[in-house]
């Protein structure tokens, strides 16, 4: 099953992190997505840029509205995304559990429908 | 054979074995819900057909295999994908062959431990659990359940319904857990079994049938989870716990359905066997070299129980045994426990500074068992006035009319005094 790995975090808290601790940070995420990479469950990964970049789009009344930030305001924003392919829900929460962001933010784990 | 006959049969199979096929279908395909409706469908077909052609050999067999081809249908009807057609086909072939090497039911493989785990997962909301185990695994109905927990049935049915769509959606696995998750996971499903327990117990009249029958299922799971994990201190002591509390049931009302407090029932009315059974397994569970909850709890039990043979219960071991739960649960239920022990071998004064220091626990404020505690031990310290007030809390706060009773009983003996 595939399942989408959501990393929801503090975007204030991330832009104000020491240098080292940015770094580090990073780091982990490399090592990371390397043993996920070499485990062979990786489908696709993806790092969002801050909400501040966002732009959202709703068309009503076949006019097209496009508004300037996130769809929601929250201090949690999705900063980032693994798609995984593994047997089952418990092969997914391990992988999220050893996630970097899953110590520092949440990680919300959704099962991808399957056509 | 008679239709009477077919029917009977039928039912003994289903009360043997619901929770194996449903556990046995399900596994397959990890949809709980499919596997439910599949299996209804082939009981309604053994009923026609046994009668007609006599019972099979294997019912257990019989009726999965005529489930199967019911759930491979039944996804056709719903076009659920090309891609599952030759799933399911795929899965009906391994499921003959399976079939085929177990020639009765005890040889069938037994995934209910496995559907136990699903059901108790950490992703499933931890208050459906327990209905889902009973359920699942006993068949019980959605109406049956949501009245046992206070639940309308409607409501109970669609918690049910999103509970088992979370199984099949999320890809929860049917399995027994990896040993390093092994006792966190096992909790979940003795706490589900333990809550179950609870739901019949809060009956002690045992008018209620629905509710005593409660207590007799979740025995039966911890039998059967205890039997197929052996080796798990926390199952076998949560069994002993079950039969211990059992035991007593024929001696928590009177002739007159009046409450009677553990510390002035009969012991001649508890059961001996289920005692004995509920000592020998803290026995083998004392052993394992781990202590919890359970065991704990089940001991407490045990030193209530030496009232049959020395008279009075061994206080001085609940105090203790209070003293080591109250260190793993920090429960206050734990600390009233403990400080009605404490005024046992101390003295009420002792009792009542102890239960002093939970007054800053708001979860008390409206638990009726604390007013009680309050109440008696402050009546035997004499503070008359104070237990009065005490007294007035509790009895406005117990739902049960023979507690009620109970205390109110107490409260005017206390003021003729």
């Amino acid at each position: 099953m595939q399942y989408m790995l959501m990393i929801y975090g503090n975007e204030a808290g991330m832009q104000s992190a020491s240098k080292a601790d940015a770094e580090r940070m990073l780091a982990a995420y490399g090592a990371y997505t390397q043993a996920i990479k070499s485990a062979g469950v990786l489908v696709a990964s993806g790092r969002l840029r801050p909400s501040t970049a966002a732009s959202t789009v709703r068309v009503a009344d076949g006019k097209t509205k496009v508004l300037d930030g996130p769809y929601a305001e929250t201090k949690e924003q999705l900063g980032g995304y693994y798609l995984i392919e593994v047997p089952d829900l418990d092969a997914a929460l391990s992988w999220a559990a050893r996630c970097p962001g899953a110590s520092h933010g949440t990680i919300e784990v959704r099962p991808i429908w399957t056509m | 054979m008679a239709r009477e006959a077919t029917r009977e049969t039928a039912e003994a199979v289903a009360r043997r074995s619901y929770g194996k096929l449903v556990a046995f279908l399900a596994a397959r395909s990890g949809d709980v819900a499919a596997a439910e409706d599949a299996l209804s469908e082939a009981f309604a077909a053994a009923l026609t057909d046994w009668d007609a052609g006599g019972v099979p050999a294997n019912p257990e067999g019989w009726l999965v295999t005529v489930a199967h081809r019911r759930a491979v249908d039944a996804a056709r009807r719903r076009r659920s994908g090309e891609t599952a057609i030759p799933q399911l086909a795929l899965m009906a072939e391994e499921l003959a062959e399976e079939l085929a090497a177990a020639q009765d039911d005890a040889s069938m493989p037994d995934h209910r431990l496995a559907l136990m785990f699903a059901c108790a997962h950490p992703a499933i909301d931890p208050g459906i659990r327990a209905p889902l185990i009973l359920q699942t695994i006993l068949g019980f109905e959605a109406a049956t359940i949501g009245s046992a927990f206070l639940v309308s049935p409607a409501a109970m049915g669609q918690r049910l319904a999103r509970a088992k769509s979370k199984i099949r959606q999320a890809g929860i696995p049917f399995r027994i857990p990896e040993r390093a998750d092994l006792r966190e996971r096992l909790a979940a499903v003795l706490e589900a079994i333990y809550a179950a327990f609870a739901e019949g117990w809060s009956d002690p009249g045992g008018t209620e049938v629905r509710r005593r029958d409660l207590a007799a299922e979740a025995i039966w799971l911890g039998r059967l989870v205890a039997s197929l994990l052996p080796g798990e201190a926390e199952a076998i002591g949560l069994l002993a716990l079950m039969l211990h509390a059992e035991a007593r049931r024929g001696a928590r009302r009177n002739a007159a359905g009046d409450y009677v407090p553990l510390a002035e029932q009969d012991p001649a009315l508890w059961d001996a066997d289920l005692i004995a059974e509920a000592e020998a397994l803290l026995l083998a569970a004392s052993r394992m070299g781990a202590v919890d909850r359970y065991q704990l709890e089940a001991a407490v039990q045990s030193a209530h129980a030496v009232r049959r043979s020395a008279g009075r219960a061994d206080w001085a071991a609940i105090r203790r045994l209070y003293d080591a739960l109250e260190q793993i649960t920090r429960s206050p239920v734990v600390a009233i426990n403990r400080a009605i022990a404490i005024a046992e071998t101390d003295g009420p004064a002792a009792g009542l500074a102890a239960l002093a220091a939970l007054e800053g626990d708001g979860r008390l404020s409206e638990y009726q068992p604390y007013w009680a505690a309050r109440a008696a031990l402050l009546a035997s310290a004499g503070d008359i006035g104070a237990a009065d007030a005490a007294y007035e809390k509790a009895i406005g706060l117990e739902s049960d009319p023979a507690v009620r009773r109970f205390l109110q009983h107490r409260r005017a003996a206390m003021r003729s005094v």
